[in-house]
Formats: C-alpha cells, sequence, structure tokens
C-alpha cells in the first residue's frame, strides 16, 4: 500500500511521465532493477523523497522522479517500475522498457540484488543492449554479507565492461561510491566495449544483415543491434515507439524492409521461426548471465537460506499457514483497538475543551450566533470529531501494517491465498492489491497493475473496495466498539472487538471471492491465467524508521486529506440543519426523504444522507451523522465517553442499526477519488459503474436482509 | 532415474533439472525471463497451504508457480 503524497488521492491517477528538469543542465537518470531489489530506497536515499518502500514486488508500478546533486552534476533520477526483463511482457515492462529506450534517459543505474545476481544480471545483460550508459550497483550488499554470500565486484565489472559498485542502500553512506560512480559514467565515453550477448551463428548473421540499413535510419537514436534484433522478433506496441521516436515509418523504408525480408528468410530457410528467436535470445542471454557469475559469487554456507526456508515451512505450511495469517490480522486489529482507545478519548475531551473556550472566546468578541454556529459547531466540531476518532488507530494501524509489509510477508499472504483465487478463477497477486486496498482503495487499483492478465486485472479493480480502506476502519472500530463491548474496556473486550472486526475483515474477504467468482462465470468468463511470483527473502524492518516514516508520511497526510474534505462537510451539514425550508430544516427534509428507504436496509435518512455526502472521502461518515443528530437536537457534552452511545441510542439507533451501518460501510459506493482512479484505469465508465454497482447492491442485499431478519424475530 | 516428469510432480526437497519447456504464450516467455532455461537447476520448496501454487528455488531466488504451468515444464531428476 504506497501511501504518501502521490500515491493516494488524486496523485494515484497515472498522469504518464513527464520529465521536470529544473535546469537545462539536468542529467536524466534512470534506476531500473528486477522487483524487489531495492530500487525505491536508493532513489529515496539519493533523492531524499518519500517514495513508499516495502519488502514485496511490483510495489512500484508508476515512474517517480527526484533530483539529486553531486559535485559535477545536478541529476533528475526516474524510479521506473520493476522488471525482469526489457522484453515488455506486461505493462510495467512496458514502461520500462520505453523509458530506457526512449526516455530522455542518459544513463541507467541497473539495481542488483546480490543475494540472488545471476537473475539480475539477465536485465543487466539487456539493458547494455540497448544504451551505452551503464552503471550497475549490486544492493542488499548487508544482505548478502550475512548469507555468506562473496561477490567479487572489481571481477564483476571487468567481465561487464561497466562500472558496479556494491551498495547497502539503508546505509545512505554507502551510497557515495554510487554517485561518484554515476558521474563518472555521464563523464566519460560511451561504453562501447561493454558485455554483449553473443546470439548463435544463424542470429548474428541475420543480425548482421539488418545492421547496415537499420543504422542509416536510427541516427545514433536508438542502439541498432538492438533494433535490429528486435526487428526480428517482431513487435507491434515496440514498431509504434520505435516510429513515434525516429518521427518515420521504419518498415515501411524500403532498405530495411528488403533486409528484414532476406534476414527472415534466411533464418527461416535454418528452421528457425520467430517464436524460436526469442526463446534463443532469452537463453543466451541467461547463459551468459551465468558464465559471468561463475567465480563472481561464491556461497560460503551451503545452508545460506535456511532462516527464510524455516520461516516458510512455519508462514506457509499446511496447517499453520491460515491460523497464523488470521492471527497476525487480529494481533494488529486488537494491537489496533487497545492502543487506540485511551488516546482517543484523551484527544476528545482535548479538542472538545478546546471547543467550548472557542465558544467563550466568540461569545467575549460578541460574535454574532451564526458565525459561532458555522466555525465552531460547525466546521471545528466535524473537524475535532474527525481527528479524534481517525488519528490514534491510524497512528498504530500503519506502522503495524508497514512492519509486515518491509519483512517480505505480503508476499507470502498471496502465495497462501493463490489456490483460492485459482478457485475463482482469479489471481493470487489480487491479495496483495487487496492489502494496498487497506491503506487505500484508489491505491490498490492502481496497484492491480501487477496483475498481467487483463480480465483478472479487472477483477481486482472491481473489488477491491471490499477491504474497508483507512477511511472506513475508524468508523467500523467506533461503532464496534460503542454497541457491541460496553464501555468499561478491558482485555476480554478489547479482544472481542478484534475478533468482531476480525470477522468484519473476513466478510470483506469472503464478498471479494464471492464476487470474483460472480465475474468470472459471467461478464468476465475465462480461465485462470499463469501466475509466477517471486517470495522475497525475508528482512528484519528497520523498526524505528517505519514508525516515524508511517506517522509522517501516512498518517498525517491521510488525516490532512479527512481534514480537508471534513471542514467543508461540517460547514455543509451546519448550514442544511439551519437553512428551513417551511417548517423544517433543509436537513430534516433531505433526511426525511431518504428516511423509508433507509429504513428498508436497516439505516436511517441521516445516516444514509451521511454515506452520500461521505462520497468524496468516507472517512466524514459518522461525524457527519453525528452532526446531523446533534443539529436537530440540544448540544450535549460529547467529551464525556458513553455520550456518543447515547446520542445515537437517542436517535432509535439499535445493535440493527449498528451491524447494518457497519456492514454498509463495509459495502457501499467507493469513494470518489476511487471511482476516478478505476475510471482511469480501466478506460471505461462502464466497468467504473460496475465497480460502483457490485458493493452497493451487495451491502444493500445484506443489509436488507438483516433489517428483515430482525423485524420478523424481535 | 533418468525419467521425464512435470515440475509439478516434484516434491518439497527435491531438486531436478530442466529439459523442455512446453507451455505456450506469455507464461513462457515469463518462465525464461526467470532463468528458466534447459539443464537450469531448480528445488522444490515447497506448497502452498492449498497445495498449489508450489515454490521452487530458480537461481537464487523463491519462485511460486502454479502446477497448472507447472505440470508443463519437464524436468529430469
Amino acid at each position: 500500500m504506497g501511501l504518501t503524497k502521490g500515491s493516494v488521492g488524486t496523485g494515484t491517477v497515472d498522469n504518464g511521465l513527464e520529465i521536470r528538469k529544473r535546469s537545462e543542465s539536468d542529467r536524466v537518470v534512470a534506476i531500473a532493477g528486477n522487483p524487489n531489489v531495492g530500487k525505491s530506497t536508493v532513489f529515496n536515499a539519493l533523492t531524499g523523497l518519500n517514495q513508499h518502500t516495502g519488502n514485496w514486488p511490483g510495489k512500484t508500478v508508476t515512474n517517480a522522479q527526484g533530483y539529486h546533486e553531486t559535485r559535477r552534476h545536478s541529476y533528475v533520477l526516474v524510479d521506473i517500475p520493476g522488471t525482469y526483463s526489457l522484453m515488455a511482457h506486461s505493462a510495467e515492462e512496458e514502461v520500462a522498457r520505453n523509458f530506457i529506450c526512449f526516455g530522455e534517459a542518459e544513463a541507467v543505474i541497473v539495481v542488483c540484488d546480490a543475494t540472488c545476481l545471476e537473475r539480475n544480471l539477465n536485465l543487466v545483460l539487456q539493458t547494455i543492449e540497448l544504451t551505452d550508459r551503464v552503471l550497475v550497483c549490486v544492493n542488499l550488499m548487508d544482505e548478502a554479507k550475512r548469507k555468506q554470500i562473496k561477490i567479487d565486484l572489481p571481477l564483476l565489472s571487468r567481465r561487464l565492461g561497466v562500472p558496479v559498485v556494491g551498495t547497502t542502500a539503508r546505509k545512505k553512506r554507502s551510497l557515495a561510491a554510487l554517485t561518484a560512480a554515476l558521474d563518472e559514467v555521464i563523464d566519460g565515453a560511451p561504453q562501447e566495449s561493454a558485455c554483449q550477448v553473443v546470439y548463435s551463428g544463424a542470429v548474428e548473421e541475420a543480425i548482421g544483415m539488418l545492421l547496415p540499413a537499420v543504422r542509416e535510419k536510427t541516427h545514433g537514436k536508438i542502439n541498432a543491434r538492438w533494433l535490429s534484433l528486435k526487428l526480428l522478433d517482431y513487435d507491434d506496441a515496440l514498431m509504434e515507439e520505435v516510429n513515434a521516436c525516429l518521427g518515420c515509418d521504419l518498415l515501411s523504408d524500403a532498405d530495411v524492409s528488403a533486409a528484414l525480408q532476406r534476414a527472415r528468410d534466411f533464418l527461416s530457410g535454418l528452421g528457425i521461426h520467430p517464436d524460436d528467436l526469442k526463446e534463443k535470445i532469452v537463453s543466451h542471454t541467461v547463459k551468459k548471465a551465468e558464465e559471468i557469475c561463475r567465480g563472481v559469487v561464491q556461497y560460503e554456507k551451503s545452508g545460506y537460506d535456511a532462516r527464510d526456508r524455516r520461516l516458510d515451512r512455519i508462514l506457509t505450511s499446511r496447517f499453520t499457514g491460515y491460523p497464523i495469517m488470521l492471527l497476525l490480522l487480529a494481533c494488529i486489529f486488537w494491537l489496533t483497538i487497545t492502543g487506540a482507545n485511551y488516546p482517543s478519548q484523551l484527544l476528545s475531551k482535548g479538542l472538545f475543551w478546546i471547543q467550548d473556550r472557542l465558544t467563550e472566546w466568540f461569545q467575549m468578541l460578541g460574535a454574532p450566533e451564526w458565525l459561532h454556529g458555522m466555525l465552531v459547531l460547525g466546521v471545528y466540531r466535524v473537524l475535532a470529531w474527525v481527528v479524534s476518532v481517525m488519528l490514534p488507530p491510524m497512528a498504530i494501524f500503519f506502522p503495524l501494517f508497514t512492519l509486515l509489509e518491509d519483512s517480505g510477508y505480503l508476499p507470502r499472504i498471496a502465495y497462501n491465498l493463490d489456490r483460492p483465487f485459482q478457485r475463482c478463477h482469479a489471481c493470487g497477486k489480487q491479495a496483495l492489491t487487496m492489502c494496498m486496498g487497506f491503506g487505500c482503495n484508489a491505491a490498490g487499483v492502481v496497484g492491480c497493475r501487477i496483475i498481467d492478465s487483463p480480465r483478472e486485472r479487472l477483477i481486482a479493480m472491481l473489488t477491491n473496495s471490499f477491504v474497508p480502506c483507512n477511511g472506513r476502519f475508524p468508523t467500523i472500530i467506533t461503532i464496534l466498539s460503542l454497541f457491541f463491548l460496553g464501555s468499561t474496556g478491558g482485555m476480554v473486550n478489547s479482544v472481542l472487538s478484534a475478533l468482531f472486526l476480525t470477522c468484519v475483515i473476513l466478510l470483506g474477504v469472503f464478498m471479494t471471492f464471492a464476487v470474483s467468482k460472480l465475474l468470472s462465470r459471467t461478464i468476465l468468463k475465462g480461465v485462470p491465467s499463469s501466475f509466477t511470483l517471486e517470495l522475497p527473502s525475508y528482512r528484519m524492518p528497520q523498526i524505528g524508521r517505519v514508525i516515524v516514516r508511517s506517522i509522517c508520511d501516512r498518517t498525517l497526510f491521510v488525516l490532512g486529506r479527512a481534514a480537508a474534505v471534513a471542514a467543508p462537510a461540517g460547514l455543509i451539514i451546519w448550514l442544511m440543519a439551519n437553512v428551513q425550508v417551511g417548517e423544517l430544516s433543509l436537513l430534516s427534509r433531505c433526511a426525511g426523504f431518504l428516511d423509508p428507504f433507509a429504513r428498508c436496509i436497516g439505516l436511517d435518512g441521516v445516516l444514509l444522507m451521511a454515506f452520500l455526502l461521505g462520497f468524496p472521502a468516507n472517512e466524514i461518515v459518522v461525524p457527519i451523522a453525528l452532526m446531523a443528530y446533534l443539529a436537530e437536537g440540544s448540544i450535549v457534552d460529547i467529551a464525556n465517553p458513553g455520550v456518543l452511545r447515547q446520542i445515537l441510542t437517542d436517535n432509535g439507533w439499535t445493535w440493527v442499526t449498528a451491524v447494518c451501518v457497519i456492514l454498509f460501510s463495509l459495502m457501499h459506493w467507493p469513494c470518489s477519488t476511487t471511482l476516478w482512479t478505476i475510471r482511469k484505469e480501466s478506460g471505461s465508465w462502464r466497468w467504473t459503474a460496475l465497480a460502483a454497482v457490485l458493493p452497493t447492491a451487495a451491502g444493500m442485499l445484506l443489509c436488507f436482509l438483516i433489517a428483515a431478519a430482525a423485524n420478523l424475530f424481535c | 532415474m533418468n525419467r521425464m516428469h512435470g515440475l509439478n510432480e516434484i516434491s518439497p526437497g527435491q531438486k531436478a533439472k530442466v529439459k523442455e519447456i512446453r507451455s505456450r504464450g506469455s507464461i513462457r516467455r515469463r518462465l525464461l525471463d526467470i532463468g528458466l532455461i534447459e539443464n537450469t537447476e531448480v528445488e522444490c520448496i515447497g506448497r502452498s497451504p492449498g497445495g498449489d501454487p508450489s515454490a521452487f528455488l530458480i537461481r537464487g531466488a523463491v519462485i511460486a508457480i502454479r502446477s497448472e504451468d507447472s505440470k508443463n515444464i519437464l524436468v529430469e531428476c
């Protein structure tokens, strides 16, 4: 769940990458690498930005950019999504390849994982093929050292023919060598003697046939050898990019197309078909990587990964895999609920004490009553609610979740849950997007890009909002603790409420499965596509940093957003409550209008209106409802614990109402940002509408059934 | 015993050598990208709680593959 300023809210809407240089002399450098090798950590350490990091593949799905100054140059660094190859099999790979190839990047830093260097060299070799200014950064050297994997960096550099620097990106100091090397790469000559993969005789001959004609056309804009190879292994999407880059249609050129025809005939004469060709290219690259690694990497301990395997046996075994997952979830909820309880009360006491002082102050100044009402009872009070209800649980939940994310556990969740997803004809990586959804559904929807099959990606996008985001969490927690736990607190209560919450989340997960299955049976028919998922090594999270970062980046940001939406909403509610239309206030009229329908699904008019007004941000639903109740009744001392429940029961709440509110907040239309993101990602209003209709229908149906059953039996 | 198996038949703890990849299309490329070519050594590390997918150690990295896909990877052990 990439939750930073850039990655939630409107920032999630990816508008493509536009390089913003600060001055003409800025050098653009791309940071490439396999998924989950610490690219974003390198990027953050160099740019001082807070691009979200985590130990799971597919976390960065869009390009991010930042700035770095060395003594010689100022750089624009671009963090591109992690890829295994530049063959562009998936959307991310295409983004990566296009940027390295056609972007303005003057040099490319390829970040590698020291603990599995050989596989990473694949990408290095492909990058060297594409561009002639490459710098290899072998990251996670500390990790390798711990596992007693020795890497001969000078030898690696000699064999590759490009500079190689070993780093531990978590320790900023170790990056000095990297930036020094980057200066050298930029100022030095193009790396003409870099290691090239030599293909089999026939392929090389075919390349030779094309090379002169292609070189004529590229004018040094694109590596001619690479392009010749790509022409042999024809790729429509790539050709469009190539033509756009060159400003002409390459294949309409007589020389090129004639040479291409000759080369193809030559290859097919030898019985080499285009499909075989791709394979030959890849297997030569892999073999070359193997060859380079021989002697460079030494495993000094045969059981270097014993600890990971042991953990995997516990965390993903048949008997303990699922129970541990549930236990972890329940534990996190328990810590969140217990930990948030006291500070929440303290905060609300403090904030409402301030409200009283504000009121006195307004009275002292002799301000008109309507101004006091609007600003203090409207804007301030809703803000106070949002802060006191949301801040404590978020300040606990986010750091905990980030710890889990940094440790490398999330891919194991996807691994554990792949089987059920497969049964629903969906992809296990959907579990990762659901985890992101816990933070922000809009971020979750963007995260769906890690799913390769378009059908499965759509399923994941349409069902993402069945996981409650941080905007809905506090609502659910508050109502749970108000209605089902009494006000005494205590161990039993907090455990119970954590269990309830876990059940609510499980219901969301169950609905995700059910709806995914429904979709793949009906409008999104298809067989499950293939699935490969890398399970990274476990890493010890940096606890101190995680806490600081997740509080600063995520909590305060999300809170800020909530507050920004809550303040005007408070104003609107106050106005509605105080503008009279005939006998009644506008608020009562609207609520009254919605009431009959709302009653059918166990809510009331005020609540349904609160949900509707909460469309821009779900976190304000409960505050709006409370505001509405209060605006109509007498004003009570809200800081007093227990009064909250009083307000609700005075307004006709029963446990049925509470259950229905919880269910409806779990399942109703996604917030406006999420919908907008779905529109962007799916490119269709129809899918967007479906994404809103599905959870709403499910929620209404369930609430209706519960309300009806309660009417019948109670 | 030089018999050919599907990779899905390898039990956890067992090692095998890739002989042929019969999958087609995007999964074939994906497998090639992660370094599965002829003669690559693969070790099955475990199975997920549902029995599928399984995790394999491939060139130093652990990759989960569904049996639907791994059955098309012929190995010798």
